[in-house]
């Protein structure tokens, strides 16, 4: 059941960016600084968790998660430390993934060679 | 005319519509990603991980994938044909940031790939960043501990 709600919601998170790309004029790299936003404006409204806990997966792969993410540990930041966590509390909740991302991309690199176009 | 002829007739007439054949490959390509994400996620769950480290260490196994998968030059190819579906998911984060590097590292180390890693990677962060920061905000002055995250 959990996998086919991941999948359901997931897919749907895709759907919307594949309309607003066959659709409107946006490119990719904007509706993906759009879902980041909205994604962190819902963490920070208190929706997205209930997404969350419904979705797992589902709400928590795709870019939208990623700006919860960032909301999340903003608040919960704010809750522990005040002010100060306005500016830490962001970066920090999202410093694992973007760690591991740059690792990669730097081993990658290393390792692979440019393929021919 | 017989049913056939008609249909094939219909067939011939309609414009194809590359816009709903595109979401159905975006849905099942992007829930497909989610499944397997739920899925990376459940065993690192058993294993005793917290909810947080299990969705961090679910998204880092696709990381890593997407970065091999994009070094092997397949990434593109599947990414052509599931459209959305591969890039909404942090896999179209990963695959940009890798993408970028390997294709840019022969301009240099700092300018070529420490630079380009960032050319879609880096608005995402920035957007993000600033979101949070403005969410801190508000929370700060308005919020008092009323929104459960």
């Amino acid at each position: 059941m959990e996998f086919l709600k991941a999948f359901l919601f997931g897919g749907f998170i895709c759907l919307i960016a594949q309309i607003l790309l066959d659709k409107t004029k946006l490119s990719s790299g904007r509706i993906l600084v759009f879902y980041v936003c909205i994604g962190c404006i819902l963490g920070g409204m208190g929706i997205y968790k209930h997404l969350v806990d419904l979705f797992g997966a589902g709400a928590t792969t795709p870019l939208t998660g990623f700006g919860y993410n960032l909301a999340k540990g903003v608040i919960e930041e704010v809750d522990k430390i005040g002010a100060f966590g306005i500016v830490t509390g962001g970066l920090r909740a999202a410093a694992g993934g973007l760690s591991v991302a740059v690792i990669t991309s730097f081993i990658c690199a290393i390792i692979f060679e440019p393929k021919e176009k | 005319m017989d049913d056939k002829k008609y249909s094939s007739y219909v067939d011939k007439i309609t414009p194809n519509s590359p816009t709903v054949k595109n979401c159905i490959k975006a849905f099942v390509s992007g829930g497909f990603i989610c499944v397997i994400s739920q899925f990376i996620n459940g065993i690192f769950i058993s294993k005793g991980y917290t909810i947080d480290q299990s969705a961090l260490l679910a998204n880092s196994v696709l990381i890593v994938i997407t970065g091999i998968l994009t070094g092997l030059g397949l990434f593109s190819k599947i990414g052509y044909f599931c459209g959305a579906g591969t890039f909404v998911p942090i896999t179209g984060f990963a695959n940009s940031m890798v993408s970028t590097s390997i294709e840019f590292k022969k301009e240099g180390l700092i300018f070529g790939l420490g630079a380009k890693m960032f050319t879609l990677a880096g608005p995402v962060v920035v957007y993000g960043t600033l979101t949070s920061v403005l969410v801190g905000i508000i929370y700060y002055f308005f919020g008092g501990g009323s929104v459960n995250v």
